[in-house]
């Protein structure tokens, strides 16, 4: 017992700590110079507006792919159930080529898409599309169990009293899976704040444009500019914590309805 | 309403549940289909509603077609064996539900809504609890919310699927004399499933009694418990003891002649059947019909005696006799009496 | 967030429900909309990761695989996963242990700290490691002293990347030794079995199937890491690359088919992955539901 508490404590409580360390030897005046450059303030933006919208459309999508994988048969279905855990599964670094390279203007998806004048590599658009794929496990996996337990019955009885679809979905249905639903979009939320490797390659890296945060700590200490990079990742912990928080407590809130035994 | 029952098969997968059933169920009447497990009475049950299709045959509501309509345009008010009430919904919510998932056209206004739920609340008798939410009543309670949220939508066919099996002896003692009060007032035509036979004793205007995915007999109470078709009929709807019998000059002879008031069998080995409290205990052989035993067992706890006696033959009988009967003949346990069937049926 | 991971069911019943009550109008665009959203972003890619591989063709493809400083680069990501995995199965079974048996002061800190990993950027965990093990960081001049290098060598690699997939078996372990309790545990002490003899014959066989689920993400994540290890490995090619690195380094020299060919090494793992998982899902279904229908009744009809 007292040497797993000894090894965690090595392995996670000493690494953070360091990280305080470090930002605190620029002094107050550096830290604050260092987090709230311009170069990271457009750092932090693109991160926390690209990492929203995708989890906004993994919200919509996965909803309606969980829905569909739980609720209907189809031929296939097995096999597209299994793959949605091919995020988790595959190795960022190779879906941030495989993206690039699909939605470049000579990919298979970008030059249909420069053919209506979309551009998505080396855009903010690319970014969205990387998170999308990051995200997608994580609506469909926490919903997918809620629909699976609801009871029929109440379904049924929603149906025998004159419900329609939309109504036994929006007034009976939605209530039991708000819960998982927001921590769904949450936690794909919380995966792209931190995304690196599948969207290093097809952002472009633009300073001020397309540069996520966790890209600028990495050039940051690839000049050895360690104080530096400690700041704005201590900054951006920060903000992501704080974010969190706040949609915890909004969760909180909803979930106190009672009667959710 | 009527409803009307043709030729309806289901099957699921491999499993027949109901092979060509025919019923007609008049308006107004209160139904019970009684059966055991797989006996097909909860899928008939939800074949009327619109939850499930029949596969042959087809449904006539009040003369008309219906067989293929979904179950939210039929009219029909379902109750559920575990209530299925809307966990996030008060009860005022979920009484009023039906009445506000009307179409726009349709909808009342939300104070006749409102006047509606009160009144159904105060008919089953829960007036103050319109706050409150599933998870806070008890289970009597929420069945009988169960059972408002279904009226609220003026039912023309009221569906009970085993309504009381999830409850208490004693609640389910109230509400199914409670369901028979309600329906006397309402007069909806009324149909629900059960397999304890107690039940569909007491609270129906008429039974179905069902096997196999076929009825077997159908009829008022006391006949299908007095005149039962045929030995499935008789074992389902109560005790019973069954002997060995001889057929001669249309008596049936089962140690001594006894009087035989069912038709003759049907040339497999007939047997007798005889309810425990049809049968009297003597001390002395009193008439032609009897037979000895020697009293193994007395149970005196209830509104029965209940003697159990041994025959010759090794077989145990199992006898009902009033307390006063009891008192008069002082029965002990190892004694020799005399046992004297006075009705059987023979199948 | 700890302790919510389990391995899900997926043929529970009640389940395709609405085949029987959903009308063919909404169920069939919604079935069209899941396919096409589901083909778009995972099918598509996982064939195009093949199609670029093979691109230069098949003889090109084995070449850029068999190059030695593929191998180098394969070879290390073997050894990495090779030690992490075993290092995070040893104490994250302890761990799980501790928190799922004990009420102990911290208990609740101990939780969070193992989501701890997983919620941060594999950047940001990678840059501790430098800050702690670099050349200017806290135990840096003592490692130069005695010649031993982390940061930018093999063990950075590796320790970033046990520090990184460390949560993945512990998050699975905690549900799983809390939903079997621990009668059975007790019940083999009293019968006078030893600590060791008790973990193994009666507590890891219960959640095997739990721990067979946290080796087989973990690993996936062992091999695949990135953000962590690049950051600690600096790059030095044919030394401190494992397959993630390399192929980086060779998309960023504009070698794609090269890149992928690697690639689709690592696409045929996570593969094999999903299949694993899902033959390990399957499996405890089996097990579990089969425990439960054993000890209900059925529902009448």
């Amino acid at each position: 017992m007292g040497w797993t508490i000894f090894y965690l404590c090595l392995i996670i409580l000493i690494p953070l700590s360091m990280i305080l360390v470090k930002s605190a030897s620029l002094g107050w005046l550096g830290f604050w110079r260092a987090v709230t450059a311009p170069r990271a303030l457009a750092a932090y933006r693109i991160s926390l507006e690209a990492s929203f919208v995708a989890a906004l459309i993994n919200a919509v999508f996965g909803l309606i792919v969980a829905w569909v994988l739980v609720r209907y048969r189809f031929p296939g279905r097995r096999i597209f159930d299994g793959l949605v855990d091919l995020p988790f599964a595959l190795p960022t670094a190779v879906a941030g080529i495989v993206l690039t390279t699909m939605y470049s203007e000579h990919g298979w998806i970008g030059s249909r898409l420069a053919a209506l004048g979309i551009k998505v590599a080396y855009t903010p658009l690319g970014i969205v599309v990387a998170l999308t794929f990051i995200g997608l496990p994580f609506v469909v996996r926490t919903v997918q169990p809620v629909l699976q337990v609801i009871d029929v019955e109440v379904e049924e009885a929603a149906r025998s009293l004159g419900a329609g679809l939309w109504q036994t979905f929006r007034r009976v249905l939605l209530p039991e899976l708000l819960p998982a639903w927001l921590t769904g979009i949450t936690m794909a939320f919380a995966r792209g704040l931190g995304e690196y490797g599948s969207v290093v390659f097809i952002a472009g890296n633009m300073p001020m444009r397309t540069e996520i945060t966790p890209l600028l700590i990495m050039i940051k200490l690839d000049q050895f500019d360690y104080a530096g990079a400690s700041a704005i990742a201590l900054a951006f912990l920060l903000i992501s914590f704080v974010l969190l928080l706040v949609i915890n407590g909004m969760q909180r809130r909803l979930g106190a309805l009672p009667a959710l035994r | 309403m009527s409803i009307e029952i043709r030729n309806v098969s289901k099957t699921f997968g491999q499993f027949q549940a109901l092979k060509e059933i025919s019923l007609v169920v008049p308006a107004g009447e209160l139904v019970a289909l009684l059966g055991p497990s797989g006996s097909g009475k909860t899928t008939l049950l939800r074949i009327i509603a619109g939850l499930e299709f029949p596969d042959a045959g087809s449904v006539i509501f009040d003369g008309e077609e219906g067989t293929r309509r979904d179950a939210r345009d039929r009219g029909v008010g379902f109750v559920f064996q575990h209530y299925s009430l809307f966990r996030h919904m008060t009860v005022f919510d979920n009484v009023a539900f039906g009445l506000t998932v009307k179409p726009r056209r349709t909808r009342p206004p939300r104070e006749l809504i409102a006047k509606k739920v009160h009144e159904l609340l105060q008919l089953i008798q829960l007036e103050g609890l319109a706050n409150r939410y599933p998870s806070q009543l008890s289970g009597g309670q929420r069945q009988r919310v169960a059972l408002a949220r279904a009226l609220a939508v003026e039912p023309k066919v009221l569906l009970l699927d085993e309504p009381f099996g999830a409850l208490d002896a004693k609640v389910r003692q109230e509400l199914r004399s409670w369901l028979r009060r309600l329906h006397d007032e309402i007069h909806v035509t009324s149909v629900f499933v059960t397999h304890d036979q107690e039940e569909a004793l007491e609270v129906a205007d008429r039974i179905v009694v069902m096997n196999e995915g076929r009825i077997v007999q159908e009829g008022p109470p006391e006949q299908v418990y007095h005149e039962p078709a045929n030995a499935f009929v008789y074992h389902f709807l109560g005790s019973l003891n069954l002997f060995h019998a001889r057929i001669e000059d249309g008596q049936a002879i089962i140690g001594d002649p006894a009087p035989v008031s069912s038709a003759a069998p049907n040339g497999n080995t007939p047997m007798a059947y005889v309810r425990p409290h049809l049968m009297d205990i003597e001390r002395f052989p009193a008439s032609q019909n009897h037979f000895p035993g020697r009293i193994v067992r007395i149970n005196a706890a209830g509104s029965l005696v209940k003697v159990e006696l041994v025959t010759v033959r090794g077989q145990t009988v199992q006898v009902e006799i009033s307390h006063e009967r009891y008192r008069e003949l002082q029965l002990t346990k190892d004694e020799m009496v005399f046992v004297n069937p006075r009705e059987m049926k023979v199948f | 967030m700890a302790g919510t991971a389990s391995i899900p069911l997926r043929n529970v019943p009640g389940a395709s429900v609405g085949v029987r009550s959903d009308p063919r109008s909404v169920r069939w665009p919604l079935i069209v909309i899941c396919v096409a959203f589901l083909a778009l972003f995972l099918l598509l890619p996982l064939m195009a990761v093949f199609a670029n591989a093979l691109s230069g063709g098949v003889a090109a493809y084995f070449r850029a695989l068999t190059d030695p400083e593929a191998l180098s680069a394969i070879r290390l990501t073997l050894l990495t996963a090779g030690i992490a995995v075993p290092a995070n199965l040893i104490f994250g079974v302890a761990a799980a242990w501790a928190i799922a048996r004990f009420d102990f002061t911290g208990k609740r800190l101990l939780i969070t700290l193992i989501d701890v990993p997983f919620s941060i950027s594999p950047v940001i965990s990678g840059m501790v490691f430098v800050l702690i093990f670099g050349a200017q960081g806290l135990f840096g001049k003592w490692l130069m002293a005695h010649n031993l290098r982390i940061v930018f060598a093999v063990p950075g690699l590796i320790l970033a990347t046990i520090f990184v997939t460390f949560p993945y078996i512990a998050r699975e372990l905690i549900p799983a030794l809390q939903a079997i309790g621990s009668e059975e545990e007790e019940a083999a002490l009293a019968l006078g079995a030893s600590g060791w003899k008790m973990l193994w014959r009666i507590t890891l066989p219960n959640i095997k199937w739990s721990i067979l689920y946290g080796v087989i993400l973990c690993n996936a994540r062992a091999m695949g890491e990135f953000g962590a290890v690049s950051v600690v490995s600096g790059h030095i090619r044919g030394l401190t690359n494992t397959m993630p690195l390399y192929i980086e380094i060779l998309y960023n020299d504009y070698q794609l088919p090269a890149a992928f060919a690697v690639a689709s090494l690592l696409t045929l793992l996570a593969v094999v992955t999903l299949v694993a998982k899902s033959i390990v899902e399957w499996k405890f279904e089996e097990d579990t539901v089969g425990a439960i229908a054993g000890s209900e009744r059925d529902h009448e009809h």
